[in-house]
């Protein structure tokens, strides 16, 4: 075992001696739908214009995110489930959380609405889901959806309907879940952005519609989270320079500026 | 909705177009494919070969304990290799996480084993045959070792073969321990995983069909050396 891990050692050193880095980069811990929509992609230019930062980013879903914060793993972390960020930085994982942006969740199912939720706001309608037993697909991954969907059970003085029949939890992600909900007919809860790009891929015939929207406790805050001193090895400079960038004027008419579909996926909101 | 034409037609419109994204992720896949298969043969041969050819106490509970392991699953191998390289973890300092190198180490956990298994099944079995005729012909040990190095090698090419095959193919390790990081990090399978997330199928297949590819052309490289060393 020494032998193999002495080689092991040395074959991993060889290489990673070879891949020296240029520019400075930083490593920011996402969530999915950051990447997914396609908005680090559009903001990482203007970031290495503005602050000479190349950004670099891991997107998982927010509990794997929070984890990679937590074990010092990345530089910086952007995410969006407030409950679960407050506790972490009560734990003294993170500091200086700063709220920049926000998107919204939306109810979406079949347009018969067999459980009649249209218009209604985010309790009534998981009540008259749960009563009407209609399919709800969860993410069921502990992602920032997730966490707001489990939520939204107990804000409407639901349990959360673990072992129901037509709780059907999907373990993966927004979008693989949308299809599932639309080849099983099912009711989800999706966030705009990933809604717009899923909804403009099937040509708007997967069957599925918006069905209520625009409760407050359905708005999707991301933040950004500086970790602490105690990870003595992550880039602290950099990443204070990255947070002023997005909380700044420019980093904020960008992300206002970032459009799917000719619509505009988040609304930029830091020091509101 | 037809993912396979269009999937086929992307395929080549990456190609041709030398999509920077997907040669990226070409150059990533091959630089952690070397790698890691070639840790694995240079520790898996010589071990494999040992395994099989020496016959030692507690040689049977080793070789056990290789098949044991040629069913540890990716995600497992990819969690293990993240707890020991997570910044404050055992190996923290090597600063392998999210790294090639890092992905290459936990790829050369899944290849090892396929290599040290397949190796000493080989040598096992010619062994058997040879031994008799070799030594009955007045041929001393090390003449032995040799002429079963030389009846095993299309064994040990196979081993490398199918070794070769899981590596390039592998997902779990590579988004755990890589992160899947654009233009780092990202391998073919990883792009995949992720395009059909993002449900841009026809992307995945059209990446897809260039990872089979690229594996195409190893094999043919590899059935050139063979016939040529045959």
């Amino acid at each position: 075992m020494r032998k193999l891990s002495l080689a092991l050692a040395l074959v991993a050193l060889l290489a990673f001696a070879g891949s020296a880095a240029a520019a400075e980069s930083i490593l920011v811990g996402t969530t999915t739908s950051t990447a997914d929509t396609g908005l680090l992609d559009y903001l990482a230019p203007k970031v290495l214009k503005d602050t000479g930062l190349d950004m670099r980013w891991i997107a998982v879903g927010t509990g794997k995110a929070l984890e990679h914060g937590k074990n010092c793993d990345v530089d910086i972390l952007m995410v969006h489930a407030p409950g679960a960020e407050k506790k972490f930085i009560a734990e003294g994982h993170g500091v200086s959380r700063t709220e920049f942006m926000f998107n919204d969740f939306v109810f979406v199912g079949p347009a018969k609405d067999a459980a009649k939720i249209k218009g209604k706001n985010a309790a009534d309608s998981l009540k008259s889901i749960a009563a009407a037993g209609a399919t709800f697909a969860s993410r069921g991954d502990d992602s920032g959806t997730d966490k707001l969907e489990k939520g939204l059970w107990k804000h409407a003085g639901l349990a959360v309907p673990d072992k129901a029949a037509w709780y059907m939890q999907v373990g993966q992600g927004m979008l693989a879940t949308l299809r599932m909900a639309a080849e099983r007919g099912a009711y989800t809860i999706t966030d705009r952005g990933t809604w717009i790009a899923f909804d403009a891929k099937e040509r708007g015939k997967s069957g599925l519609v918006i069905l209520s929207e625009g409760d407050m406790a359905l708005r999707n805050q991301y933040s950004i989270i500086l970790l602490p001193p105690t990870c003595s090895k992550i880039k602290h400079e950099a990443a204070k320079k990255l947070q002023a960038w997005f909380v700044s004027k420019t980093g904020q008419k960008a992300i206002g500026d970032f459009k799917v579909q000719g619509k505009q996926l988040f609304t930029p909101n830091a020091g509101k | 909705m037809d993912y396979f034409s269009e999937g086929l037609a992307r395929a080549v419109e990456l190609l041709l177009a030398l999509d920077p994204e997907t040669f990226s992720a070409v150059w990533t896949t091959a630089a952690v494919t070397a790698l890691a298969l070639g840790a694995s043969l240079i520790i898996g041969l010589p071990l494999g070969f040992a395994l099989g050819h020496f016959r030692f106490p507690g040689r049977r509970g080793v070789r056990l304990f290789v098949d044991w392991m040629l069913s540890l699953p990716t995600v497992v191998i990819g969690l293990i290799v993240y707890a020991l390289f997570t910044t404050y973890g055992p190996l923290g300092e090597w600063g392998l996480l999210f790294t090639v190198s890092g992905m290459a180490v936990g790829l050369t956990i899944l290849g090892l084993p396929i290599i040290l298994s397949m190796t000493a099944t080989a040598v096992e079995s010619t062994d058997a045959a040879l031994t008799q005729t070799v030594l009955s012909l007045g041929a001393d040990k090390t003449q032995l070792l040799l002429a079963t190095l030389s009846e095993a090698r299309f064994a040990m090419a196979l081993a490398a073969a199918s070794a070769f095959g899981r590596i390039v193919s592998e997902v779990g390790i590579a988004m755990m321990v890589g992160g899947n990081i654009k233009w780092h990090t990202r391998t073919i399978t990883t792009a995949i995983a992720l395009e059909t997330g993002r449900g841009e199928f026809a992307t995945g297949i059209a990446l897809g069909i260039v990872l089979m590819l690229v594996a195409l052309v190893v094999n043919l490289l590899v059935a050139l050396l063979r016939r040529r060393a045959g």
